[in-house]
């Protein structure tokens, strides 16, 4: 395939992803059923997904498949499992008065959109973003070690935690 | 491909994630709500990396990603508990501290 082409293909496959992602966010955050906000949850973190393979971020994209949708949905589907009563259309899932949150929402994407659009103009990426896992192993295990190692202490905190917070005595 | 759509698509799944935040009442969409947040700044993250071809980008990625599950996993023991105690994970009616 082309320069060209290749660029064209990647440009659309951004636009059917993007697409795919703020539509299922957007049901994400206003369905009334819990359980279909879970599986909105799993098309979106799929997406991220995706976004990360396109951006050449292969061993991210693979550790996102692997633990947000592998693990942490199921960690939230147990949850629902777990606090809930009834599954299926809910009342009282979200606020009476909403507005206070769609300003507050829009303000967000205002700014943040103006300030990229400002800052970025029209950067390019380069042609080629691969990266190996190698590399980014290499970088892990040298560069970045210290905090490596203060996140698996924080993981294994955060574990017996939740353990401790949610066991019965 | 351009820096500025990942950025700006980060910034609506991030606005949408703050919508959800402030809109929701049960627990558990809430904490689906910053999941999102957190995965439009990892987005954030990817790309930057990427426009400056340095692997530093994905590395935070990944922290942040760790972080992620860390925050889940007792964000859900709190709402296991809060359940355990009201019957219920209505964050509005979990006004004990409120002055």
């Amino acid at each position: 395939m082309s320069v060209l082409g290749a660029l064209v293909a990647q440009n659309v496959a951004f636009g059917v992803i993007a697409a795919i992602m703020v539509f299922a966010a957007i049901r994400l955050v206003t369905t009334r059923n819990v359980v279909h906000a879970a599986l909105f949850l799993v098309v979106t973190l799929g997406g991220v997904a995706a976004l990360f393979l396109l951006m050449g971020a292969e061993f991210v994209g693979i550790t996102q498949i692997l633990v947000y949708i592998g693990a942490v949905v199921v960690l939230f589907l147990f949850g629902i499992m777990l606090t809930r009563t009834r599954i299926g259309d809910e009342e009282g899932t979200d606020h009476a008065h909403r507005l206070p949150a769609v300003l507050a929402a829009a303000l967000v994407a205002t700014v943040t959109i103006y300030a990229v659009v400002a800052g970025f103009g029209d950067a390019e990426l380069p042609a080629d973003t691969r990266t190996t896992t190698a590399e980014v192993a290499d970088s892990i295990f040298s560069t970045y070690i210290v905090p490596f190692e203060a996140v698996s202490v924080l993981l294994l905190a955060a574990l017996i935690g939740a353990i401790a917070v949610a066991r019965r005595d | 491909m351009l820096l500025n759509q990942f950025l700006i698509l980060s910034a609506v799944l991030f606005a949408i994630g703050v919508y959800g935040v402030l809109a929701r009442r049960n627990g558990v969409l809430v904490l689906m709500s910053i999941e999102l947040i957190l995965n439009a700044v990892n987005i954030n993250l990817v790309a930057f990396g990427s426009y400056v071809s340095s692997v530093s980008g994905e590395v935070f990625a990944l922290f942040v990603i760790t972080v992620a599950a860390a925050e889940v996993g007792v964000g859900l023991a709190i709402l296991l508990l809060l359940y355990r105690n009201r019957r219920s994970v209505d964050l509005s009616e979990a006004d004990l501290m409120k002055g």
